[in-house]
């Protein structure tokens, strides 16, 4: 491969991931902005959706596509179950005990998965053919083209989900303020309920887009779950463009970064982009600043 | 002795304080009133360095303390009460106003590890300075009990207690009346005189209109983030401007 | 009223010379015991244990990413002393130091997050760690290890068997304890909780919360490695996967199992959760699920922890009996 076509190669990789990353990002947007946590358990619903979709495949034989929704909705549903288990029977809502919270389910899932599938690596088959393109000399697998037009796809339906439905206004009432939503009538609960469903669904779609070209098992949720949380950072919490381009940013600095620098520091260097972000702008790349009440 | 000049402060497209100025003699009790979302609470925030204002000075005895941190600004003696209440709850209301007197010793963490000499005797004066305040606003029987337990109105006075024990030249208080009963109100007034008594100037955002009217010397209004008037408490009564937009909403 | 803080001051003094004296004793039942090489570890996660607690219990800051600073005492000393010819205890020394630098210097940026931001930062930190302990082999031997690390000696005492190095860690450990609970009786101690319960109050009342959280963090990565630089000296090999991301979640759950801001918390929490795996082989496979129940069971149900339920169902007895005392009377 010539270094044209090799520059071209980790574009297209970096891009890929970067699109994955967005959609975790957005997860993270959803339930933050609906409730003010930010759920470290959002890395296992992109787990959770790739490891499902496995196991109903190879235990119920159904086509794909069959197992692919099933694998969604078996992802949403934990997400509900731990809104309704964990997070809406809370009494004191300290900041400290939201986090350590989310941790905790954050690890028992990662740990559920571990004794339910071990700990191997499995591959999920790509959606199409396994032939891949050439483009300027480098390849793209079909299943590439797959995340783009999915991640295109959920862009397009959050946006308008949040811009047009009902529901999905009503949620963004409650976000910009919970008490004033509660008195038009919101139910304040079941938005937040719905956020977890909502972002447990983008995420696990997030996982099962990838697992056909990373391969999966039950401790990838830490990796994805950060990259998606700095995809977000750098869009400043936003389930909008800003995730997106962080995202994509993410992944191309990761790729390039790994292919020129070194390959065993790739992870080293998404952690170190997000602690800059944090550092230098923790309201993102793309947002004035904001003055926190007191 | 202390002033505010042109203060302005922007949040995203809202314009929270608009040129906001005036200022306070040494020793008195100033009030500021004005509906709700007038940018009081705001002001407040300001001169006590927790935001940043997008415009504007404040002066304290002659010094230019416009962004200032609020830990600078405790030891230069402004200190403040807050009005959603901010005690430390999981600590005992002694100790809460030994925080209060955090400035007034200074072991570190090495001594304090180590308990060395100096810092018992320190810690010594501590606790008896603390247990004075006490008394002073009249918790005392109190100063074993957790803050987080401690009824809404004493929560108030602890706050005062509190803000009292950094020994300030100027305390703000933020609605110190609100959700006190009539009886714990008159004790309220009582009490701001006292620390107006020690020479402390009191600045005072307060609901409570025949509070205000009763010890505040001057009056400032603040509407939609402007000031309305500034004057006596008759004058600002007599206010056209004022009745109309404040008074008259009553 | 100074006269009953006096009393309670002496209480707290006569509690902790009890314990140190049952932890210094222990060994006289155990001796040649296999348990006694479970108790060194005990005593070296109670170290870690109280310095995560002096950050994330006094002053609530969260930390994911603590194993990091553990991390870094044992490869430095383990690094020096087999590589140069440093003095184990010297190593010992410049390992904590180089911690606390470490934590000084990333502490100013870092402890300005708050929340679940403070906890991504650091877990972040951690990771990036992790992967230096792995990749750097020319320096670390990656992820296969570093061994041969020397022993501590004192004099003609060579601390490389159980009982020798149960002493070493517990007298270290039982003297941070010691210190730790000083800290919190201090003004030091107060203004830290009052971070933790109010950070705007506190900030208000003159408490210089950035220095002060900064100063926390430090002092705690400088524990950290001290319990690293234990760590490697008394194990004599050290590989990256001892300070990888699961450990600090199970220092986390050591001291939130224990009860935050407690210090014979900590000594709780590290002993059971060093306990458990040794003794219950379930507890082996099952254990991360194990940790996850744990810390959302207790933050929802007990969130003073073990010793906070302690305490209170002590106060319940210690009521009973004095009220049947008084009837007796
Ligand atoms: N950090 C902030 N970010 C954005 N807007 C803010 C912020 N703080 C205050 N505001 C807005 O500024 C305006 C003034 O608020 P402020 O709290 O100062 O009013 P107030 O006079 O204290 O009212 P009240 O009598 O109800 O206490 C309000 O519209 C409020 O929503
Ligand atoms: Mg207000």
């Amino acid at each position: 491969m010539d270094n044209s076509s090799q520059l071209v190669q980790y574009v297209l990789s970096g891009l890929s991931n970067g699109a994955i990353y967005a959609l975790i990002g957005f997860g993270f947007a959803i339930i933050h902005n609906a409730t003010g946590i930010l759920n470290f358990a959002q890395g296992e619903f992109v787990m959770l959706g790739g490891m499902f979709t496995i196991f109903i495949l190879s235990f119920l034989n159904l086509p794909l596509a069959a197992a692919i929704v099933l694998a969604i909705i078996l992802s949403t549903l934990v997400g509900i179950l731990f809104e309704r288990l964990a997070i809406r029977p809370l009494k004191n809502i300290k900041p400290l005990s939201l986090v350590i919270i989310t941790i905790g389910a954050s690890i028992f899932i990662r740990g559920a998965a571990m004794l339910i599938w071990g700990k191997d690596t499995h591959a999920l088959p790509a959606f199409s053919s396994n032939n891949p393109l050439y483009v300027y000399g480098a390849t793209i697998m079909p299943q590439h083209l797959w995340i783009f037009g999915i991640t295109l796809l959920i862009i397009i339906v959050n946006k308008l989900f949040f811009s047009y439905s009902i529901l999905g206004k009503a949620m963004r009432a409650c976000a910009y303020n919970a008490h004033a939503a509660s008195l038009v009538g919101i139910d304040v609960k079941i938005m937040v309920l719905l956020s977890f469903a909502v972002s447990a669904a983008i995420g696990s779609m997030a996982g099962i887009i990838i697992a056909p070209l990373t391969m999966t098992s039950y401790d990838v949720g830490i990796m994805l779950g950060i990259k998606g949380f700095c995809a977000v950072i750098i869009g400043g919490m936003s389930s909008g463009l800003g995730t997106v381009l962080g995202g994509l940013l993410l992944g191309l600095l990761e790729s390039l970064g790994a292919g020129y620098i070194s390959a065993s520091y790739k992870d080293a260097i998404a952690f170190i982009i997000l602690l800059l972000i944090l550092f230098i702008r923790p309201e993102g790349l793309f947002k004035q600043k904001e003055t926190q009440r007191v | 002795m202390f002033k505010v000049e042109g203060i302005t402060q922007i949040f995203g497209g809202l314009t929270a304080l608009e040129d906001v100025s005036f200022s306070v003699a040494p020793r008195s009790i100033t009030g500021i009133i004005g509906p709700n979302g007038a940018g009081k609470t705001t002001l407040f925030n300001i001169v006590t360095g927790l935001y940043t204002q997008t415009k504007g000075q404040v002066y304290l005895g002659g010094k230019n303390i416009s962004f200032f941190e609020p830990e600078i600004l405790a030891r230069l003696g402004l200190v403040r009460t807050f009005q959603n209440v901010e005690l430390f709850g999981q600590m005992s209301v002694l100790e809460n106003v030994m925080v209060g007197l955090h400035t007034k010793s200074k072991s570190g963490i090495f001594s304090c590890a180590f308990k060395l000499p100096g810092q018992i005797k320190e810690e010594k004066i501590v606790r008896i300075k603390a247990q004075q305040w006490l008394e002073f606003t009249g918790l005392a029987d109190s100063a074993d009990v957790a803050a987080c337990n401690l009824p809404f109105g004493k929560g108030r006075l602890l706050e005062i207690s509190r803000a009292m024990a950094v020994e300030p030249q100027i305390i703000l208080m933020d609605e110190p009346a609100a959700g006190l009963n009539s009886r714990e109100t008159a004790g309220l007034a009582e009490l701001i005189r006292k620390i107006q008594a020690l020479g402390t100037t009191i600045i005072l955002v307060e609901h409570d209109m025949e509070l205000v009217m009763d010890v505040c010397e001057s009056i400032v209004v603040l509407n939609l983030g402007k000031k309305l008037a500034h004057g006596t408490p008759r004058e600002i009564q007599e206010n056209k401007a004022v009745i109309a937009a404040y008074l008259g909403e009553d | 009223m100074l006269c009953k803080i006096m009393m309670k001051e002496k209480r707290q003094i006569l509690i902790f010379a009890l314990f140190a004296l049952i932890i210094l004793l222990v060994p006289l039942f155990l001796k040649g015991n296999y348990f006694l090489n479970v108790l060194v570890f005990i005593g070296i996660n109670t170290l870690l244990a109280v310095a995560l607690n002096l950050l994330l219990g006094y002053a609530g800051q969260i930390s994911l990413g603590h194993a990091a600073f553990f991390g870094l005492g044992a490869y430095v000393s383990g690094i020096l002393t087999t590589r140069f010819p440093v003095d184990p205890w010297l190593s010992l020394l410049i390992a904590a130091a180089c911690a606390a630098t470490l934590a000084f210097v990333i502490g100013f940026p870092i402890l300005k997050l708050k929340g679940h931001y403070l906890a991504m930062a650091t877990l972040g930190f951690g990771i990036i760690m992790y992967i230096f302990f792995n990749e750097t082999v020319d320096w670390t031997g990656g992820p296969s290890g570093l061994s041969g690390i020397p022993n501590l000696r004192l004099g003609p005492v060579i601390f490389d068997n159980d009982l020798n190095n149960y002493y070493l860690v517990w007298i270290i450990t039982l003297g941070v304890m010691l210190l730790s609970i000083n800290l919190s009786q201090s003004r030091i101690g107060r203004a830290l909780r009052a971070i933790n319960d109010s950070e705007v109050a506190a900030r208000v009342m003159g408490v210089n919360a950035r220095i002060l959280k900064v100063q926390i963090f430090t002092v705690s990565a400088f524990v950290s490695a001290i319990a690293g630089s234990l760590y490697a000296h008394t194990m004599t090999f050290i590989s990256p996967t001892s300070f990888g991301f699961n450990f600090s979640v199970e220092l986390l759950t050591m001291i939130i199992i224990g009860g935050l801001g407690s210090i014979y918390g900590s000594f709780l929490g590290a002993a059971i959760l060093t306990m458990l795996p040794e003794f219950l082989r379930v507890f082996r496979d099952f254990d991360i699920v194990i940790y996850g129940l744990m810390l959302i069971l207790i933050t929802m149900f007990m969130p003073s922890g073990l010793i906070g339920g302690l305490e209170a169902l002590f106060k319940i007895i210690a009521g009973k009996i004095k009220w049947s005392a008084a009837r007796n009377v």
